[in-house]
């Protein structure tokens, strides 16, 4: 009976849905695969599990800055190419405030340089010693600040480069989000300097290197930082959502917004208030990707957008949980592609998993559910 | 095949080739649309529910229901735009059930839409151009490579595109943009566009809402002297007393089902009819 | 030219319609695009010539120039049929033209040991030509493979899987993976990080030589244009009127003439895709792509031709582009380049052919090389001053009224800056111009004047006699 009705759903899957067929056909072999490398000493559970966790890390800060994609992506109904700049405009302006404190405001080295977050090499991050545990108040002082910083940013933009043309139809803000991005950017590594610097010192952050199983794990207190941080604000957002007036008025806008015009919630307002959070988080996220991973370069958050993409059309554009829960699945799927294919191509395995959804289920995993 | 299986009605169980020899060939050359079991749900909702009817060649027929009974649906469902649930869909014979809209269209049935839909930044002239079938110069390389060939047949359908708005009396309007068209004269723009594609059947979902008295008249008209020569019209219209008077038969669907159908008396006398028509608006 | 007189309120040639471009009407276009050029050189010599630049090195700007009015050109002429005609959201163009060099590279490089690069991957060692099919065949390919199951998306969708597609081709190119191997005897790769050297035949000499051909038949003699013409009479004789050795700036010269031949044609042959039924059905669909469908066209086959030509154009550019710059490296091809297009094609107006033309003559001159033009002209004229190193030491002397350091660090970065003008310059034409600087043109989908036929022009409302 039992097998039977294994291989009667089976020929339904295959019939009906192939393309989920397929999926789970490969992720079978995928998995055989690694108990392969496992049997065959070629991969230890500790590296799995390290990649794992690494991707989890990428995914907790592709998740936070993906909510305010997700938000302006279904409320304003375009998709914000500039997204990624703001990450890494927040990240100059956090890290830049953190430089200067950790740098007791040019004792350590130029002013200048340290708000210049060391262009061209004249301030090295590990020098100055930062991490959370060393230096906190410059670490928080600069989160705050990326957080300000980039609602600043994301509130001007609407102001002087989307509203104007609102009403014109995703497609012409699509194409002038494009244009902004790239002002943005090259803004920042016109200021900034193109080089790629180390922001805390490799090896000085504190952490722990359990053994599991069969080698050691690390988890530094960057990682406990980012998790804390992440976390607080993704439950931030929830109660935001789901108790308040605002959020209930976010959630009606997303789902329709001619729907929510007519039934009187002050759009402009609930705009107002999505690039607020949206920036917000945004900004977060790149000043905690930056602290986690230890490096800060122009071209970060750019980088990093078409992953955040992936995640929220993944979880479903205008899915708050979704852009989440996306963003975990896209930031495993970066770190732990290595298992199985070259690591030139773990990026290009995320992208693949996004085209393919796209071309699947456009609407996304949490599709039918709205907001939140 | 499951459509097949699933159909209720005794005389028409067994194969599709069975079907076609139920129906006869003297059958297809009277009855170019032959609906059968046709539905369509969305979710939860049952926009069509086992609908059936047919439509005689060389009429006009009228379809004809409250709104949200499923009758643009149906529409949709027999040119492809929807893909039905189940159900059968036969035209001049052969089974077009589930073919893409523009197999449908190049079968010669060929669909206008309730709210018009004129390529607005294209000139009326060019919409009608879109229309007919197998242009050479639809095939990219003879486009560019061979400009002459192209050319000789862009003048024949040049000059049957004037010659069609000439017939709606919108050839004045040839050179404007179709997005500056007026609502009936979008009407008038849709139906002209549809017959250049030569069909042999036309479905119309409502050609006359947003049309003024005049216009609607005239376009009567021209469907009534389109109908003499032969095309085959299926129309969708919520003004009871123009069905009633210019069509030849009419089918009355509600709640997805096809309630009853016959001639205008018929239908008029039908208590059913008059129940869902009052008892939807009440 | 005997229909310009306007008919009534029918004018229906484009080409022959009164344009106006910076508030300066021209009788049609093509006066139009000339003076465009010709005030562009003007402006490019006067400046040249009051700052006294050298005149090798204006010769030289003015060649570059030419080259790269050409490509943008021919790049937002083959985007044009794709988002102008099509509607298809295409930010992935980058991928296809690295598609189109790497391909040619690896076929048409000689084989490994022979070159002059040895230490490096080898190639296929076939002729430039055919190296040149087949890298816009790959570019076509790639192309049909992402249309095939991205046709289905929203534009918005589109946009994004292209990119994805286009970042995607980047990482491919840069992977160690394949960066070398051994495929049927053959020592190939696509470089890795370091990228390939293209040491095929020059492309300008391999088309004089293919040109020679008749020539080298009736001479008996072995690349008779190039040795003897190019080299022999062309290069030795201006030679003998300058200073140095001028082959590389008539090489540069030569090579945007050819190009603008090569524009020249992109251009018939897109005119001609647009002015057909073709185009008419691809503007049908980017009007109302279930109409079209409801009309009896098979909208996506229309789709996936427009989709893949347009590709394969852009591989041909990307080869053309990347091919005579002696190597080529996977970071080359970031989404910037895909940017600078769409910025081209948005300057012109989607939908217009014309208007691409213009638009890429426009980027070229005055925001992608205008700015280049301007550091090379004021450093020149400063003696190459040293430019402070950082932004800190450029503005800490304004506070002391100081701002030329400020002013030499912009002048020094204006790669960087460039970009940012590019982005503003995309932003305030897509709020003030979006149907580009033209306005809204009214090119008409026909192959033939859409006139009312003569024999037809007496027939008023009676409409008796119709079609079949
Ligand atoms: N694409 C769709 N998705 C979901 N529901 C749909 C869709 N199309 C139609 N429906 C539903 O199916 C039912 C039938 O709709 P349909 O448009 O066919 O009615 P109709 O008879 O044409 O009405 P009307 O006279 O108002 O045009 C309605 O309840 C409608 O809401
Ligand atoms: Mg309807």
């Amino acid at each position: 009976m039992e097998t039977a009705n294994i291989a009667q759903n089976g020929r339904r899957l295959v019939t009906k849905n192939p393309m989920a067929a397929f999926l789970i056909v490969v992720g079978v072999v995928l998995i055989i695969d690694v108990v392969r490398q496992l049997a065959t000493g070629d991969i230890t559970f500790a590296r799995i599990l390290s990649l794992v966790w690494d991707g989890l890390m990428r995914g907790l800060v592709i998740g936070l800055a993906g909510i305010g994609l997700s938000m302006t992506y279904s409320i304003l109904n375009f998709a914000n190419f500039a997204h990624g700049d703001y990450i890494t405009a927040g990240a100059f302006a956090g890290w830049a405030t953190t430089y200067l404190i950790a740098g007791r405001f040019g004792a350590e080295s130029s002013i200048g340089s340290l708000l210049l977050v060391g262009a061209g090499g004249s301030v090295f991050g590990g020098a100055l010693g930062i991490n959370v545990v060393s230096t906190p108040l410059a670490v928080v002082a600069g989160l705050i600040v990326a957080c300000g910083f980039t609602i600043a940013l994301a509130l001007l933009m609407d102001r002087f480069v989307f509203k104007p043309i609102r009403g014109s139809g995703g497609i012409p803000l699509l194409i002038t989000s494009i244009g902004a991005a790239f002002a943005i950017r090259y803004m920042l590594r016109f200021v900034f300097d193109p080089g790629t610097r180390g922001t805390t010192a490799a090896g000085a952050v504190p952490d722990i290197r359990p053994t599991i199983i069969d080698g050691s794990v690390v988890f530094t207190m960057h990682d406990l930082a980012l998790i804390v941080v992440a976390g607080g604000l993704m439950l931030g957002v929830h109660l935001l959502l789901q108790r308040t007036k605002l959020g209930k008025a976010m959630r009606a806008m997303s789902d329709d917004q001619s729907l929510s015009r007519i039934t009187g919630i002050p759009t402009e307002r609930v705009i107002r208030a999505t690039w607020i959070i949206g920036g917000g988080l945004t900004g977060v996220s790149g000043f905690m990707f930056v602290l986690w991973k230890g490096t800060l370069s122009w071209n970060d958050g750019w980088l990093l957008l078409l992953l955040i993409f992936a995640a929220v059309i993944l979880g479903g554009i205008g899915s708050v949980y979704g852009a989440i829960v996306g963003g975990l699945v896209i930031g495993i799927v970066a770190s732990t592609a290595v298992i199985w294919i070259p690591s030139g191509f773990a990026r290009a395995a995320a992208f693949f998993v996004m085209i393919l959804f796209l071309i699947v289920r456009p609407q996304g995993i949490f599709a039918g559910r709205s907001t939140a | 095949m499951s459509e097949a299986e699933s159909r209720s009605e005794p005389a028409h169980t067994g194969t599709d080739e069975e079907l076609e020899t139920n129906r006869g060939t003297a059958d297809v050359n009277e009855i170019p649309l032959w609906v059968r079991n046709l539905r369509k749900t969305f979710g939860g909702i049952t926009a069509v529910d086992d609908a059936g009817f047919e439509v005689e060649r060389g009429t006009m027929t009228g379809l004809i229901g409250p709104n949200g009974a499923g009758k643009s649906t149906t529409f949709n469902c027999i040119t492809g735009v929807h893909t039905p649930d189940s159900g059968v869909v036969e035209f001049n014979g052969t089974d077009i059930t589930g073919l893409e809209p523009y197999e449908v269209a190049n079968r010669g049935l060929v669909r206008t839409f309730q709210i018009a839909r004129e390529l607005s930044e294209m000139t009326v002239l060019e919409n009608m151009l879109v229309a007919p079938k197998n242009q050479r110069g639809e095939k990219l390389w003879r486009s560019v490579l061979a400009r002459e060939d192209v050319n000789q047949q862009e003048y024949e359908l040049v000059e049957r595109a004037w010659e069609t708005l000439d017939f709606f009396d919108i050839d004045h309007l040839a050179e404007e943009y179709a997005g500056n068209l007026s609502g009936g004269q979008r009407k008038l723009l849709e139906l002209a566009r549809a017959l250049l594609t030569d069909p042999d059947m036309l479905l119309l979902d409502e050609p006359f809402a947003g049309v003024n008295p005049t216009l609607e008249e005239r376009l009567l008209e021209h469907i009534h002297d389109l109908r003499d020569q032969g095309y085959t019209f299926l129309i969708v219209e919520h003004d009871m007393d123009l069905i009633m008077q210019n069509c030849s038969k009419v089918i009355v669907m509600h709640q997805g089902n096809i309630l009853t159908e016959g001639t205008p008396d018929q239908v008029r006398n039908n208590e059913q009819v008059i129940e869902a028509y009052l008892g939807g608006e009440v | 030219m005997t229909d310009t007189e306007p008919d009534g309120e029918y004018a229906q040639r484009d080409d022959e319609e009164a344009v106006s471009l910076f508030g300066i009407t021209f009788p049609n276009d093509g006066t139009m695009l000339l003076a465009l050029l010709l005030t562009t050189y003007a402006l490019y010599m006067i400046a040249g010539f009051v700052i006294g630049f050298p005149v090798r090195g204006l010769v030289n700007q003015l060649g570059q120039l030419t080259f790269w009015i050409a490509l943008f050109a021919m790049s937002a002429l083959a985007l044009n049929l794709q988002w102008g005609y099509t509607g298809l959201f295409n930010i992935g163009i980058v991928g296809f033209m690295a598609t189109g060099v790497y391909v040619t590279a690896i076929l048409s490089k000689p084989v490994y040991g022979t070159g002059t690069s040895a230490a490096q991957v080898g190639g296929l060692g076939l002729p430039l030509s055919v190296g040149i099919v087949g890298g816009v065949l790959a570019a076509g390919l790639l192309g049909f493979l992402a249309a095939l199951p991205a046709l289905r998306l929203r534009a918005d969708y589109l946009a994004i899987v292209t990119i994805a597609l286009s970042e995607i081709v980047r990482f491919a190119l840069l992977s160690n993976t394949l960066s070398e191997g051994t495929v049927g005897g053959y020592t190939l790769g696509l470089g890795g990080g370091n990228g390939l050297i293209l040491d095929f035949t020059d492309p300008l000499e391999a088309l004089i030589r293919a040109l020679s051909l008749p020539f080298d038949l009736v001479t008996g003699q072995d690349g008779f244009l190039w040795t003897e013409i190019y080299i022999g009479i062309i290069v030795n004789g201006i030679s003998v009127f300058t200073p140095g050795n001028p082959k590389s700036v008539i090489d540069t010269f030569a090579y945007a003439a050819v190009l603008l031949l090569i524009l020249g044609g992109f251009y018939v042959l897109l005119r001609r895709t647009g002015n057909s039924p073709f185009g008419r059905v691809l503007k049908a669909i980017r009007e109302d792509e279930d109409v079209t469908n409801a009309l009896g066209k098979n909208t996506n086959q229309f789709k996936i031709k427009s989709f893949v030509v347009g590709c394969a154009l852009m591989g041909l550019i990307g080869i053309l582009w990347f091919g005579t710059q002696g190597s080529v490296t996977p970071n080359t091809f970031r989404p910037r380049i895909t940017f600078y297009i769409w910025i081209a094609l948005i300057i012109g107006g989607a939908g217009s052919n014309t208007g691409s033309v213009m638009g890429g003559a426009i980027f070229a001159a005055f925001l992608f090389q205008g700015p280049r033009y301007a550091k090379n002209v004021i450093e020149t004229v400063l003696g190459e001053p040293s430019a402070p190193s950082s932004f800190a030491q450029a503005v800490a002397p304004i506070l002391s009224a100081d701002i030329v350091p400020f002013f030499l660090y912009t002048v020094d970065n204006m790669r960087q800056l460039q970009l940012v003008l590019m982005g503003v310059v995309l932003i305030v034409l897509m709020h003030r111009r979006p149907d580009g600087l033209l306005g809204h043109r009214k090119e008409i989908a026909s192959s033939v004047p859409l006139d009312r036929p003569a024999s037809n022009k007496s027939l008023a409302s009676d409409g008796g006699e119709t079609d079949e």
